[in-house]
């Protein structure tokens, strides 16, 4: 096991190089950040100049990437468009949109789960006929619709939950948006626990557990469902950085001042030091998602452990 | 508890001591888009304490079916019992609670499968599936439940056992996963177990070894075994008696040398000419021509006439009955008595 870890850690350092790289030259190509500081007047040829080389620009972008490399390993992101060091801008933003994530992420495991569940054991019953089409609608309508007409009619119109967040963010707050988010991959959730129950059921080993004469409730959830979220699993691990880049769109709708918000102004004002800083935190956190699935990939099947 | 008191308001016994398990009228069948397959129609068969029931038959004659029956393990639906009894102990277990037959399996009548790679979890150590029946059946901790399916591992000539208690199924040969298999089933010590081509999956060599551990295992107890095979070889050695079933149907049944000697059936007797055998090396082996039948079109009269070769035109029109043979002998063809005479 310790091995294992080893091996998907060391696989995971090109796979950062990689990703933020890329991410640094698309920035780069944005435009000119000196040009971007000065609107529409032409700086003056000489503080360009003085201002270039104080930004690390007047070198290669290869160099230009160790550079930053360097600076972030010591902590320094740099500064924002508005004069706030990036650090402080991280500070506010990645709380919010973990906690967003982590709420959609609950929901998207409990309640998929649970409706692939309901609909496997019960194929081709009601229902299971009305979870696909459930699924099936929620998957067919984009996330923005879902979002502006979740907050129309609970938020607005019957007062169920708050149309918009508060300042902070509280969970209570972000649980409609959190629905908003998870919808999708909640969809993907039930119809993948589905098929997986609905194949594993007639698995022989499952029928060797009701041959021993468990409980049915233990033939269920020891035997059946263990075996089936195999393939589950690994789809929400990897579904963690799809929620965190669906964030951004739900914060829009909810007007929540998470990463989605400070990115988008990093883009705006062609800040590169807040687009990079915080897109190769969220590759990190991304990283370490994919590594905590592997994980829990082996402790579930034991015979990936002894692979 | 013997057999015999438990026989309160049921029928009395035929014989002095009643089966352990009775199968009487059987009929199974399975509803599928394409119709009604009948996979059992009408099977009687019966097994004693510590008698070893041996049921042959070609591919798709019913002998998994009748076992899931007794297990109370068929997929219901598309399965469906229309008619017919299963009596264990005396009392009719298809009359019984889900929750009375439940208790039954595992504790009982215990069975073993044919592939046990796929018939494991392939995510539970082995330990925690023999443990699983004393935790759920005795509710022994986990820790006893460990130290008894260490036991049971001993027990099936496990070597190393106390190291190997925590291993995965996949970490086993075959030949050890079917004595993990048997291990789970002897765990509680049932009155019946059903054994449904405990060998097919294995290597030759092995194959021997773990049914000679089977009939070892059976001989030191009074439990009864159902073994389910296609191969008439393994048979002579270990079992009382045969039942040979064809199209869902019983078409011979006699005590085991009767029927090497003299078979009454026709297709018994296809299926013991297909052995092939150390005095007949070099001839071509026998196989009896055609197929099974389609159990959604099984022919009209006896289901076996397009491929027998003593067929009249009375088995094109006429179900044969089966006819009394001998002692604990009956034969489902019209011309048992040609047969037996060849
Ligand atoms: N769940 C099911 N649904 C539909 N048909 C089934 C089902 N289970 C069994 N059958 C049918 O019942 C018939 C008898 O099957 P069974 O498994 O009892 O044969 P068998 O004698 O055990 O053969 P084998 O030697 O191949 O194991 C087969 O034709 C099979 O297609
Ligand atoms: S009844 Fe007729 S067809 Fe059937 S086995 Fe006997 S002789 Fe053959
Ligand atoms: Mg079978």
């Amino acid at each position: 096991m310790g091995r294992y870890v080893i091996r998907r850690l060391l696989q995971m350092v090109p796979v950062f190089i990689g990703t933020t790289f890329l991410i640094f030259v698309m920035v780069y190509a944005l435009g000119d950040p000196v040009a971007a500081m000065f609107g529409d007047r032409a700086p003056d040829p000489a503080t360009a100049a003085q201002i270039r080389h104080a930004m690390y620009l007047d070198h290669s972008l290869p160099a230009q990437y160790v550079h930053y490399m360097k600076q972030i390993f010591t902590g320094n992101f740099g500064t924002a468009a508005t004069g706030q060091p990036v650090t402080e801008l991280m500070g506010s933003a990645f709380p919010v949109t973990i906690r967003l994530t982590l709420v959609a992420f609950a929901i998207e495991a409990v309640a998929g789960i649970g409706l692939g569940l309901l609909a496997g054991m019960r194929r081709g019953r009601f229902a299971d006929t009305g979870v696909l089409a459930f699924t099936l609608l929620v998957v067919a309508v984009p996330t923005f619709v879902t979002g502006y007409v979740l907050q129309y009619f609970l938020g607005v119109k019957w007062h169920v939950a708050n149309p918009a967040v508060a300042e902070g963010a509280p969970i209570g707050d972000l649980i409609l948006p959190g629905l908003v988010l998870a919808a999708v991959s909640l969809a993907y959730v039930a119809r993948l626990t589905r098929t997986s129950v609905a194949e594993n059921a007639r698995a022989d080993y499952v029928r060797t557990a009701v041959a021993k004469g468990l409980p049915k409730r233990r033939v269920v959830t020891v035997h059946l469902l263990r075996n089936s979220l195999i393939p589950v699993v690994t789809f929400l691990g990897t579904d963690i950085g799809g929620l965190m880049a669906g964030a951004v769109v739900t914060e829009r709708i909810f007007n929540i001042h998470g990463v989605g918000y400070q990115l988008y102004q990093g883009i705006l004002r062609q800040n590169p030091p807040t687009v990079v800083g915080f897109v190769t935190i969220l590759v990190i956190i991304f990283l370490a998602a994919n590594l905590l699935v592997d994980l829990l990939y082996a402790v579930l099947d034991p015979r990936i452990r002894y692979a | 508890m013997t057999a015999t008191d438990t026989m309160a308001g049921a029928p009395a016994p035929a014989t002095a001591t009643a089966p352990l398990l009775e199968v009487r009228d059987l009929h199974v069948e399975f509803h599928t888009r394409d119709g009604v397959a009948r996979a059992v129609n009408g099977v009687n068969y019966s097994v004693n304490a510590g008698e070893t029931l041996a049921v042959l038959g070609e591919s798709g004659s019913g002998k998994s079916v009748t076992a899931q029956a007794i297990m109370g393990i068929l997929d219901m639906p598309p399965g469906r019992i229309p008619q017919g009894e299963i009596l264990f102990q005396g009392q009719d277990m298809l009359k019984m609670s889900a929750e009375a037959r439940r208790k039954i399996r595992g504790r009982k009548i215990a069975m073993i499968f044919q592939d046990a790679l796929s018939s494991l979890n392939p995510v539970l150590s082995v330990g925690y599936q023999l443990g699983e029946m004393f935790r759920v059946h005795q509710g022994l901790s986990r820790k006893a439940a460990k130290a008894r399916s260490i036991e049971l591992m001993d027990r099936v000539r496990i070597p190393g056992a106390r190291a190997r208690v925590n291993d995965y199924p996949h970490q086993f040969s075959g030949g050890m996963r079917q004595r993990i298999m048997i291990a789970m089933a002897l765990a509680l010590e049932p009155d019946l177990i059903i054994a449904d081509e405990p060998t097919t999956a294995l290597d030759v060599t092995v194959q021997a070894q773990v049914m000679d551990l089977l009939a070892e295992l059976q001989r030191e107890s009074t439990m009864g075994l159902i073994l389910i095979t296609h191969d008439l070889g393994v048979v002579a050695d270990v079992a009382d008696k045969i039942a040979v079933m064809y199209a869902g149907r019983i078409v011979e049944n006699a005590p085991v040398h009767e029927i090497y000697r003299q078979p009454a059936h026709p297709y018994t007797k296809g299926l013991l000419q297909s052995i092939p055998r150390v005095d007949r090396k070099g001839q071509e082996l026998y196989a009896i021509k055609g197929l099974p039948p389609n159990l959604l079109h099984v022919p009209a009269g006896c289901a076996f006439n397009p491929r027998c070769p003593m067929a009249q035109d009375v088995c094109r029109t006429d179900v044969p009955p089966l006819h009394t043979v001998g002692a604990g002998r009956g034969s489902a063809c019209h011309f048992w008595k040609e047969t037996l005479g060849d």
